[in-house]
């Protein structure tokens, strides 16, 4: 996985001309090579890559080519708003996403299911900004009662600036994590559901009932352990998908975190701020994929205890 | 035992008589779905001659007409039903038009993932081996980067390799790159997972024995066989095309105001969101749920009737 | 005395076209203390029954009318009341024990929580309650295995977990859906000998709902037939399968090839295809016959094939041999058998003959011609040509999206590209007749026929290039009794009339016997014995095979 990012990392080194970028049409010759210069741009290729790949994994990805401020000074800035709204959001979906979802698998028929059901599609169907502009438009623009745009206070603990302290910080932080967290949840209403529909209809919980076994136990038991074993998967990719959602939800809503700070970089071509959002995040990705592995290995027996089939 | 009357059935009264047709007509959401898309489609397709208006030639603009309000509230002028935007178009028009737009890249985004993935699923569930190996970890390491991520690196790519004069005019193509490049690996996994059931059914090891070629197999035995779950997928993949492109149009990295989208449309009309004219970001984004919702009801219901497992 | 009654059970499904009456005023009794088997073909609706007692029904069937008396409790009062008796005085047992159980609960904790929900024991006495179940239906190391997940248990073990599950609760009547169909023969007697074993010593009352009329030979005391929902005849077991009464009972049981003797054809009572008179063979006058001569057309020798499969090496280190250095001939014109359970190789040592899999070592010889080394394509269509094979499953072996002359047309147009539409079309129309099928059925697509009228497409589709060998691969596993004795009889008609070589592979004993001239018995990749049919069945020389007939459930049973 490493490997696939470092690749798009030398590929984004290899790609355009960020200087024409930077400078305005009137900028001499001299002025531009001078510029290349302090900016290592002059280097043979081999030598930009490697001292990338040495300065990556020190955490240094050089100076913002818009911003001309060092790249890691940047993002330490910036992350403990996006990790602040991203855990935030995958709480809610998670947590009401999977309630919901195996409330609507075993109860397939009744009001409250179908009504859950039909919001949930056209959750899947709204996107993101929409959802935003909407949520502004009600709550900040009509009603007032929150704010729109930004962190509200923070208080400062050095290595990390956190809204929860605050009031304000507190009802800052609403608006967006809803509005992030509202896509990924029907999402998952929608898997746990067809998961648990599929697994009540499968032989072991037809022979469960033929033995009698009450059916909160067949339901809550049985079915809902497996049900859920498919929920961890879904939270790994969850949590990757609402980091790249952020990106989104912090440009409505003005949110000071990376995926602001990216997507400002994507506009202006600024490559060192790009490549070490990149890294970030493939890093958040491994680390993702290397823990859903982990509890994959605790929950299920079939994974945690191996062959040793008896012979009949 | 299967009794088989003695007259061959017409292609259509095999359609009648078919469950999918028996499912469409009993189930009210699909023909209203259906028929709204319908309506949409054929509206934005045949815009020039629905609408009055062509927002696009500045001739028939007036800024006198500027932000008029709907029709029906207190200043609307009867012939802008909808209102006006900030340059005094038609917002009807404006949207019709950026609905051609998007519908246009959302189906040659799905199309052309859906060549790409089928193509590589059914390859590589085929021959297997190495080939499928390499494959099928592609489309995992790209699953695990959600298709927006996905979709803004390579836009920012595109970016840096086109210069800025072309890149308004080749925007529409990146785009259309972009999202299909970010929707493949959804195809590739649900048409490998459907070839390799496929494939070790008897008749196609009957059809090797007989000494017919692999690619004759593939093409003429596996693929019409796994043409139903890549359909179901290929309808939920348009909405989400659609809504991949309003959200890159909405954060400013889609398509070019000069052409706008209905993603372009609602970023336009959001600055305007507080200064109270609502309609200007209201109505697209109402349009494009509708949009969405339809497709992914129609999808829903393609779901539920394709799929033997659930049926009742 | 009389334990179970079912009285006037009728239960119905109701589809979008038409109800189906998936059972129609079925009456049996059942004593305590004995099997009751209940047979019938597929559709015939023994299954349904068997749910039905219990309101078990999947959507959108629906008990319509009738009773079940259960001692003197009526257990079908109202829906809700037979719950409280599932486990507690009824006791169900499913086909297939790889999906029975719960995979991410031990064994101990699902019988654990069986024997709460009906008796109130500590979880301690449940504990040892489960523990001397399981010695009882034959799990060594009880205490060990108490503790494992149902994945750590073979097939044969995992049923003998079910039925433990089944009859934790000292149920008084117990159910057996088709309970050894999914497993091998040795296992299947294990598992029947534990079934009668338990009815006597715990004075059960069973219905044992099969397809077999060797296992109710074996195990039942009285066996009901049913067909199409109804009920067609119960009594005694020997006095159902002597004397039948109806004819729908004697032609079920002269379907069943018998087990003690050779006979040259099935009697077949009542016809798939009506309508259709004696089989001539139209494709005949077209057929180039070989003449037989006493030779063998294939040779084997020393056939080897190990799958070096990540799958396989990561469970047992040394890789799976499937095929272990076999050898053997087939002479031309003859039938030869390959017999074994699952797992023996013989479906692999099939693949290799048709060329879907290569041998890893070892070579096959075609008319003294090794195919194993043929790297020229058009050398290797011209054995395509005269090897072909018919499957095991009818359903997958059409492909559902192509019309019955396109499936048949593929073959013969792929050999011989210049064959004029005309041509094509009377062949085609030849080949369906000579399967005793009608000419309007080339218009039709696959799921308009029932299996066996599948199965005879397939043949249809395989005689078209005029093979010599016909490989046929399980080929009436898939299929009721009396279809099986139908295909059978096709077989071997075609093969009389066009003097066809036959490799004919299966588990079943008694289908063997009657269908070919030389067995060979496999077991775990190795060929234990080849030798002619009669001298096999009568004086088997191999361990194996003299374990493997007694312990085939033979229908002659009931005669001694």
């Amino acid at each position: 996985m490493l490997v696939v990012a470092f690749v798009s990392f030398s590929l984004f080194n290899f790609v355009g001309d960020p200087i024409n970028n930077m400078v305005g049409e009137e900028t001499s010759d001299e002025e531009r090579a001078e510029l290349r210069k302090t900016l290592g741009l002059m280097d043979p290729i081999h030598v930009q890559f490697s001292r990338f790949i040495v300065n990556a994994s020190k955490g240094e990805f050089g100076i913002s080519y818009q911003l001309r401020r060092p790249v890691s000074e940047l993002i330490v800035e910036r992350l403990p708003a996006t990790i602040e709204l991203v855990v935030i959001s995958a709480l809610i979906a998670l947590v009401t996403g999977t309630l919901l979802g195996v409330y609507t698998g075993i109860n397939r028929k009744g009001f409250l299911s179908d009504f859950v059901l039909a919001i949930s599609l056209l959750g899947v169907s709204l996107p993101t900004f929409v959802i935003g502009i909407l949520f502004i438009y009600l709550f900040a623009v009509i009603l007032g009662i929150l704010p729109s745009f930004g962190r509200g206070e923070v208080v400062d603990l050095g290595f990390w600036t956190t809204g929860f302290l605050t009031v304000s910080g507190l009802k800052a932080i609403i608006l967006p994590s809803v509005t992030l967290s509202l896509f990924q949840m029907t999402y998952i209403i929608r898997l746990v559901r067809a998961e648990m529909m599929e697994i009540l209809q499968t032989d072991y919980i037809k022979f469960a009932r033929a033995r009698g076994i009450g059916e909160n136990s067949i339901k809550y038991k049985h079915a809902l352990k497996n049900g859920l074993i498919p929920v961890i998967t879904i939270a790994g990719i969850n949590i990757g998908t609402l980091i790249a959602f952020s990106i989104i939800t912090e440009t409505v809503f003005q949110w000071p975190g990376m995926g602001f700070l990216f997507i400002q970089a994507v506009q202006f071509v600024d490559i060192p701020i790009m490549s070490a959002y990149l890294v970030f995040i493939a890093f958040v990705f491994v680390m993702i994929n290397f823990i859903v592995d982990i509890l994959y290995y605790l929950i299920d027996p079939r994974i945690r205890v191996k062959g040793d089939v008896a012979s009949g | 035992m299967l009794q088989v009357d003695n007259k061959s059935l017409s292609t259509w009264e095999r359609i009648k008589d078919s469950d999918i047709y028996h499912s469409f007509i009993n189930s009210p959401t699909a023909i209203v779905s259906s028929t709204i898309l319908f309506i949409i489609f054929f509206c934005s397709f045949f815009v020039e001659l629905i609408t009055p208006y062509n927002p696009f030639d500045p001739s028939s603009l007036s800024l006198m007409d500027a932000f008029t309000p709907p029709s029906w509230t207190e200043d609307g002028l009867a012939r802008f039903i909808l209102g006006t935007d900030g340059q005094g178009r038609d917002m009807l028009s404006t949207i019709l038009y950026g609905c051609r737009i998007s519908l246009i890249v959302g189906f040659s985004a799905i199309i052309f993932s859906l060549i790409l993935g089928v193509g590589l699923g059914l390859t590589a569930g085929f021959f297997g081996g190495k080939y499928e190996m390499i494959v099928m970890r592609l489309t995992d390491v790209q699953l695990t980067v959600p298709s927006i991520l996905m979709a803004l690196l390579v836009d920012g790519i595109a970016r840096g390799l086109i210069s800025r004069e072309m890149h308004d005019e080749m925007a529409i193509y990146v785009l259309i790159f972009a999202i299909g490049i970010s929707e493949w690996p959804q195809f590739a996994r649900v048409s490998r997972a459907a070839t390799l059931v496929e494939k070790n059914k008897d008749y196609v090891s009957a059809s090797t024995i007989i000494g017919v070629s692999n690619i004759i197999i593939m093409f003429k035995h596996i693929l019409p066989n796994i043409l139903r779950p890549v359909l179901v997928i290929g309808t939920i993949g348009l909405a989400l095309a659609i809504l991949a492109e309003s959200t890159l149009s909405f954060l400013g990295v889609g398509v070019p105001p000069t052409t706008p989208s209905l993603g372009t449309l609602i970023r336009l009309g959001n600055d305007f969101l507080f200064s109270g004219e609502w309609w200007i970001t209201f109505f697209p984004a109402i349009f494009l749920v509708i949009l969405a919702f339809s497709i992914n009801l129609l999808g829903d219901w393609m779901r539920d009737t394709l799929n033997p497992k659930l049926k009742k | 005395m009389t334990f179970l009654k079912i009285n006037n059970l009728s239960v119905d499904y109701q589809m979008r076209k038409e109800t189906v009456n998936a059972a129609k005023n079925v009456n049996i009794e059942v004593n305590k203390g004995e099997i009751l088997g209940l047979v019938g073909e597929s559709g015939s609706g023994k299954s349904t029954v068997g749910n039905a007692i219990i309101n078990l029904i999947d959507e959108p069937g629906k008990v319509s009318s009738g009773s079940v008396i259960l001692g003197d409790l009526n257990i079908h009062e109202n829906s809700e009341s037979i719950v409280k008796y599932r486990g507690n005085k009824i006791g169900l047992i499913f086909q297939d024990p790889q999906t029975s159980l719960n995979p991410i609960l031990t064994v101990g904790e699902q019988l654990i929580e069986t024997i709460q929900t009906h008796l109130k024991l500590s979880k301690e006495e449940a504990k040892n309650k489960s523990i001397n179940l399981l010695k009882e239906v034959g799990i060594k190391d009880a205490e060990i295995r108490f503790d494992n997940y149902p994945h750590q248990f073979s097939g044969g073990m995992r049923q003998r977990v079910v039925i433990s599950l089944a009859l934790c609760c000292e149920p008084e009547l117990l159910i057996a859906d088709e309970p050894t169909t999914a497993l091998d023969v040795s296992i299947q007697s294990q598992i029947l000998e534990l079934i009668k074993k338990l009815t006597i010593e715990r004075n059960l009352a069973v219905i044992l709902i099969t397809h077999d009329m060797g296992v109710i030979a074996e195990t039942a005391d009285r066996v009901a037939v049913m067909k199409s929902g109804n009920l067609v005849e119960i009594g005694e077991t020997k006095k159902i399968l002597t004397k039948p009464q109806e004819n729908y009972t004697k032609s079920l049981v002269s379907s069943v090839p018998p087990t003690n003797k050779k006979i040259s054809r099935f009697v077949i009572v009542e016809k798939e295809n009506s309508d259709k008179k004696e089989n001539n063979i139209k494709i005949l006058n077209r057929w180039t016959k070989k003449e037989i001569i006493d030779q063998s057309l294939v040779q084997i020798k020393s056939l080897s094939k190990n799958f070096d499969d990540n799958f396989f090496t990561e469970s047992s280190k040394n890789s799976v041999m499937a095929v272990n250095d076999v050898s053997f001939d087939i002479k031309e014109g003859e039938s030869f058998g390959l017999v074994g359970e699952s797992g023996s190789g013989k479906s692999t040592i099939a693949k290799m003959i048709v060329n879907l899999f290569k041998p890893s070592s070892g070579d096959i010889f075609f008319n003294n011609v090794c195919i194993t080394k043929i790297k020229k394509r058009s050398e290797l269509m011209e054995f395509r040509k005269q090897i072909q094979m018919i499957f095991q499953d009818p359903y997958s072996s059409l492909n559902g999206r192509l019309k019955v002359k396109d499936i048949i047309a593929e073959p013969i147009t792929l050999h011989n590209p210049s064959i004029s539409n005309i041509d094509l079309n009377n062949y085609i129309y030849d080949l369906l007749e000579s399967v005793e099928l009608t000419q309007k059925s080339a218009d039709r697509y696959p799921h308009e026929f029932s299996g066996g009228q599948r199965q005879r497409i397939s043949i249809a589709r395989a005689l078209a290039t005029q093979p010599r060998l016909l490989v046929c691969d399980e080929p009436t596993s898939a299929l009721d009794v009396s279809i099986q004795a139908q295909i059978l009889n096709l077989l071997k008609d075609l093969q009389e009339q066009l003097n066809l070589t036959i490799l004919f592979i299966s588990h079943d004993l008694p289908v063997v016997r009657q269908m070919c001239d030389r067995i060979g018995v496999l077991k775990d990749g190795k060929l234990c014995e080849v030798s002619n049919t009669e001298d096999l069945f009568l004086k088997p020389s191999h361990e194996y095979t003299r374990e493997l007939l007694r312990l085939m459930p033979k229908i002659e049973s009931i005669y001694n």
